[in-house]
């Protein structure tokens, strides 16, 4: 039976996965990274943060990882891997966000929250600049400051004491820093840096890596050499490669 | 006809009863014990500062969804030197305070001129909280105990928590419930040493107030108490002002109608 596939779910699946559960195979279970990601409307547009860790469980996989994502050119989207879908927006004309909001929201709900994607998208178009935040099942809201990751609540505890509108750009950049290392330094699914991003009209800064705030601490002055002779060698073995040699036609018919 | 209902209901309930002397006759008792939280307080902050140790929460206590007491007081004094205030569940938390009084009171027959000081009353806390964990029985509760005793090197102020499991530590801000997620980052933050009264209550009142905002459980009524080397003051209750100003707020749906 064709079904045409026009959208919507696809429950195509479900009875297969549901009989092998009953069979006893478990279905892998996805990874969670941890994070803190936060968005903040200031007086000439929006500043975006995050941390930079990864994880896998209970360890961390990216020490220095890149959270943000590119949609176009003045919206950009802080979140888990979802940067493809919304990319083609430009088509000669420039882009808004609400647009890539629509794209994004529809593309969830569609998944119905099986694409786990929590998002803070922030940008500045020509109807001013714009906060939003994605959640999961798709649904949306607009904000002037906004959190998410498993980090929220630390950053938005420094987000309710410490906002008010129109900040200037040095304000916005250090609350969000200063919300960020919340997350950083108060949960442990974020860690390592704070990345910022700071959007007005017709100008994006990346500010990669903008703080450190986890140096390493001990790095040995006289660095570290591996002389030959520093490990005792028991025995050696070499075993060369040979170019082997393969004729087609030489079937295995025998 | 009314009179067989009666009997039948009556009947019914002695019949249960009846199970239940039955059961626990023959050993097997039909749990007693606290299985899940029925009305709850909130979150519970504390800090120390230059005169002793400040504490406050709000005086809700919710039965699940329901805001239902609105006058609840979370905090109370303990013998002379100590404040203790608890989230979760609340009956059990009053339970807790009638073991403390009979600890105080039989502290006080001693007539030896020693009174507990708050580090001994966090043990003594610490080990029923334990011990109860034991016996699959916990009181539901998260506990926090401050205080100020003058001991050989001056006045030494001291600050702990013991939750349901009996896991204790002693810090110089502790949070429960919500309180560990939205006030311990602004109180790891700007919490220092020495602070004054009037200092302490202004960095106690903006973790408050985050978790007004944000954590659905929490009421605009709220009690601050401080305990010194004078005793304990348990101040009347009062509300923050809050502000939802923002423009954002006023018309969400401006750049994108039908939005929200």
């Amino acid at each position: 039976m064709d079904v045409p596939a026009k959208g919507g779910f696809s429950f195509d699946m479900c009875c297969r996965n549901g009989m092998m559960e009953k069979k006893g195979f478990k279905a892998p279970g996805f990874l969670k990274t941890g994070t803190t990601i936060v968005g903040l409307v200031f007086a000439d547009g929006v500043v975006l943060g995050a941390d930079t860790r990864a994880t896998e469980g209970p360890i961390v996989a990216d020490k220095n990882c890149e959270k943000i994502h590119y949609m176009a050119p003045y919206i950009y989207c802080y979140g888990a891997g979802t940067a493809a879908d919304t990319e083609a927006v430009t088509a000669g004309r420039e882009s808004r966000v609400v647009t890539a909001l629509a794209l994004l929201k529809s593309h969830l709900f569609r998944y119905q929250g099986h694409v786990s994607a929590a998002l803070v998208l922030g940008g500045v178009d020509c109807t001013g600049p714009h906060l939003h935040t994605v959640y999961p099942h798709g649904s949306t809201d607009t904000l002037p400051f906004a959190t998410m990751g498993s980090g929220s609540l630390a950053a938005m505890s420094v987000f309710e004491s410490k906002y008010k509108e129109g900040l200037t750009r040095e304000e916005g950049i250090q609350l969000v820093s200063e919300a960020i290392c919340a997350g950083i330094s108060d949960d442990l699914g974020s860690g390592s840096n704070v990345d910022v991003c700071v959007m007005t009209k017709g100008k994006t800064e990346y500010l990669r890596n903008h703080l450190l705030p986890n140096p390493r601490t001990y790095v040995s002055s006289k660095g570290y050499s591996f002389v030959l002779g520093q490990t005792e060698v028991l025995a050696t073995k070499i075993t060369p490669l040979k170019q082997a040699e393969v004729t087609i036609g030489d079937a295995m018919e025998e | 006809m009314e009179e067989q209902k009666w009997d039948q209901s009556m009947g019914g309930f002695n019949a249960a009863s009846r199970s239940q002397m039955a059961e626990a006759a023959a050993g097997g008792e039909e749990s007693q014990r606290t299985l899940y939280p029925y009305v709850t307080g909130t979150s519970v902050i504390a800090l120390k500062y230059k005169d002793g140790v400040i504490m406050a929460c709000d005086t809700g206590a919710s039965y699940g969804s329901t805001l239902r007491y609105k006058s609840v007081e979370r905090i109370k004094a303990v013998g002379k030197h100590s404040l203790i205030g608890g989230s979760g569940e609340f009956s059990d938390f009053q339970e807790i305070l009638r073991y403390l009084d009979e600890l105080t009171l039989s502290d006080h027959m001693w007539d030896d001129g020693n009174s507990l000081g708050p580090k001994e009353i966090h043990s003594y806390l610490t080990r029923v909280m334990y011990n109860r964990r034991n016996k699959f029985d916990p009181l539901w509760n998260a506990l926090i105990l401050g205080g100020v005793k003058m001991g050989p090197k001056g006045a030494e102020k001291y600050l702990g928590m013991v939750n349901m499991i009996g896991t204790h530590f002693e810090e110089n801000h502790i949070a429960t419930g919500f309180g560990n997620h939205l006030a311990i980052p602004i109180l790891r933050a700007e919490w220092r040493e020495d602070m004054t009264f009037e200092e302490a209550v202004k960095l106690v009142e903006k973790c408050l107030l985050v978790l007004l905002y944000r954590d659905r459980s929490s009421i605009n009524k709220f009690q601050v108490a401080k305990i010194t080397t004078e005793g304990a003051t348990i101040y009347p209750p009062y509300s923050l002002k809050t502000f939802w100003g923002f423009s954002h707020f006023e018309n969400p749906a401006q750049g994108a109608v039908g939005s929200w």
